[in-house]
């Protein structure tokens, strides 16, 4: 196929092909457009962008970069972006992704903090899996400790941008609605938390209308070199059963991912009416905001520490 | 043809002559969650591919 321009296609969907150039043009515009339309960084002076290493976090700090860039050549705005990792401590496959982030930030001049399961709760993942493996599941876990460190940590900015895409929202509406976990649907959408509270950093997810696909291939042709690397604990995920099941619905349905979206983003307003006046608890241990008087994070670090170290 | 399978770091050598969407199809790979790569030029599902071509099947999904 080939582009408008009469290069040789690298990208087509519904009739639209694109050749290298109007690809990553399209895909920065859409992102930038996001931003705009949204207001996700109204206002805001400081930015941190939540860092993994993977593709959609690096594609996410490189165009979030490029957009404050913009913003101070073209209306004189200043804001300033660090990157916040997390080292969950898993053996064989977050080390690989953190030196690559810390070369890939060290390269585009991107102040980089990490911060680790270790040093914050006490022990690693791959221990807590080991000891309490039968009774929380490892993503449990790791979402537990990962939304405690980001939120505590966010705090210190105005904005936390994540990496999250199109393909993540869709599995995440349906997995919370597979799960009975329909009090968490109000919690998603491009800003993140159906209640805001003084303990919640303010969250937006600039990559919400890009299918993982796209992501993929903006930083395969901006040759991003980022590794590939598989979690150990990433066949136990529940998030593997929507993501097939969407494949499958794609096969009928080519605009499956959108039209979920779609649909969800028309409800999400009532959903969160539902749950605005909901109150907002302190951990009695930690004080960061929790839903029970202890905060999932607190549990979990309570049956380890019960377990015997 | 040779196609090398990211996912499985593993190298697959396979007889095949066809648009892309087919040879995803005969290794049993499902095109929405591939990227393929021949000599660094990215192919589409109708772009052709054949006989002595080197390919490289990327995996778009995150392994995290």
């Amino acid at each position: 196929m080939i582009c408008f321009c009469g290069r040789k296609a690298v990208y087509e969907k519904a009739g639209n092909a694109l050749c290298k150039e109007h690809f990553i043009e399209s895909f920065e515009k859409r992102v930038f457009s996001t931003i705009e339309e949204h207001s996700l960084f109204k206002d805001a002076k400081s930015i941190a962008v939540a860092a993994s290493g993977g593709k959609d976090s690096t594609v996410l700090l490189y165009l979030v970069k490029k957009y404050t860039e913009l913003q101070k050549k073209q209306h004189s705005r200043n804001m300033t972006l660090e990157a916040i990792a997390i080292d969950e401590g898993i053996k064989g496959y977050r080390q690989e992704t953190l030196d690559f982030l810390k070369s890939f930030c060290k390269k585009h001049l991107v102040y980089l903090k990490i911060l680790s399961f270790e040093e914050a709760f006490g022990f690693t993942l791959d221990s807590a899996v080991k000891k309490l493996g039968r009774r929380y599941g490892p993503c449990t876990m790791c979402g537990a400790f990962r939304r405690t460190l980001i939120n505590k940590a966010g705090r210190g900015y105005d904005v936390v941008a994540t990496g999250h895409n199109l393909d993540d929202e869709a599995q995440g509406i349906l997995m919370n609605i597979f799960k009975s976990n329909t009090g968490f649907l109000p919690r998603l959408g491009i800003r993140p938390g159906a209640v805001h509270h003084p303990l919640f950093s303010t969250r937006v997810k600039p990559l919400y209308f890009c299918p993982e696909k796209e992501v993929f291939l903006y930083s395969f042709l901006k040759g991003f070199q980022v590794p590939f690397t598989e979690c150990p604990y990433a066949a136990s995920a529940y998030r593997d059963i929507p993501r097939r099941l969407i494949s499958e619905l794609q096969k009928h349905e080519p605009l499956a991912k959108e039209k979920i979206l779609a649909a969800f983003l028309n409800i999400l307003p009532a959903l969160r009416v539902s749950v605005e006046k909901k109150e907002i608890l302190a951990c009695s241990l930690c004080r960061e905001p929790s839903a029970g008087k202890v905060c999932k994070a607190c549990e979990i670090k309570s049956a380890f520490v019960a377990s015997g170290q | 043809m040779k196609v090398f399978i990211e996912k499985e770091k593993k190298e697959k050598h396979l007889v095949f002559s066809g648009k892309v969407s087919g040879m995803l199809k005969k290794l049993n790979i499902d095109a929405s969650e591939a990227l393929v790569v021949r000599e660094g030029e990215v192919l589409l599902d109708s772009d052709e591919v054949s006989g002595d071509d080197e390919i490289r099947v990327l995996s778009v999904v995150s392994g995290g």
